[in-house]
């Protein structure tokens, strides 16, 4: 138990600070980096709580993916992020201040959750045993059954994604020499070669 | 105090998305950190699902978190997509700058 909840605000206190350092750093890569750390010590969270293949998934999503390709734009894009940090401290204020209601609010809300006792009895889908079937085994006996169109519905999502990025990414150059195909194949040599009878002493 | 329940792992998710709010107001010029700012925010929306997931012992709550996930995922394609056209077509990606609507 007290291993438990050492880990518990171990993973907590670095998500958080990693959390505040992704807001703050001054160079975006450092940015990324936190990014990277906060979702890293919330999957810590994830396993705490016994959710282990949601946290495994939010290592390969996030950590593997999305920060990647957050890190690829970052680097892509020539910006001066020293100008674009003017402003910081003028939004500070207002800033902190809704940042504060919003906070205690929340914990006002959380922090004092009752759940009635008799909630987990109309559970949709109780979680069985951990002993007898696996987080992970658990999940896709759901998903792929109760789910299954959300599930297709998730992969469509995911799809027009990576049909909206590289439509909206492509472009056509102009002056650049491509390979054609069709062309290639449809030259002869009567195209190509010219055979000239060059007479001695005189140019072409 | 070491014993961790459920109003502990709502609390850190609470502190992660208000530190998700606090980006977006802090850095109004740089669409980079407001799209890692949501990011944060939809991180501590998948936390809290979790926690109640396995605080009322129902599995749907990390099949729902497991769909926010896909969402974000898309998300942060389509967004940096678009920010990329952006910067081509602009040569800046500041907030203020993106006005040609007149919104």
């Amino acid at each position: 138990m007290i291993i438990q909840g050492l880990a518990f605000y171990l993973f907590s206190f670095v998500a958080v600070a990693a959390a505040v350092m992704v807001i703050s750093a001054k160079n975006p890569v450092h940015s990324v980096l936190f990014l990277i750390l906060a979702f890293f010590s919330s999957a810590g969270l994830f396993v705490l709580m016994g959710a282990e293949f949601l946290a495994m998934i939010l290592v390969i999503v996030y950590v593997g993916a999305v920060a990647v390709l957050f890190m690829f734009v970052v680097m892509m894009l020539d910006i001066n992020f020293v100008e674009m940090r003017q402003g910081f401290l003028q939004y500070l204020p207002i800033g902190a201040l809704v940042g504060l209601i919003l906070l205690v609010e929340l914990i006002l809300i959380f922090g004092s959750w009752l759940v009635s006792p008799e909630a987990s009895a109309v559970a949709s889908v109780p979680i069985p045993p951990v002993a007898e079937v696996t987080n992970t085994e658990a999940l896709g006996r759901v998903l792929y059954t109760d789910y299954i169109y959300l599930f297709q519905v998730a992969g469509l999502i995911l799809l027009i994604a990576m049909i909206g990025a590289i439509v909206l990414t492509l472009r056509q150059r102009e002056g650049v020499r491509r390979q054609s195909i069709s062309r290639q194949v449809t030259m002869d040599r009567t195209k190509t070669i010219e055979v000239k009878d060059v007479p001695t002493g005189s140019g072409v | 105090m070491l014993e961790v329940g459920l109003a502990h792992y709502l609390s850190v998710a609470a502190i992660l998305f208000t530190l998700g709010v606090l980006g977006i107001f802090l850095n109004r010029k740089n669409v980079i950190i407001i799209l890692m700012s949501i990011e944060l925010m939809l991180l501590a929306v998948n936390i809290n699902f979790v926690a109640f997931s396995t605080h009322l012992q129902d599995l749907v709550g990390q099949i729902f978190a497991m769909f926010v996930l896909t969402v974000a995922a898309a998300e942060a394609a389509i967004g940096l997509a678009i920010l990329v056209v952006y910067f081509r077509n602009r040569g800046s990606i500041a907030v203020e700058d993106i006005n040609l609507m007149k919104g």
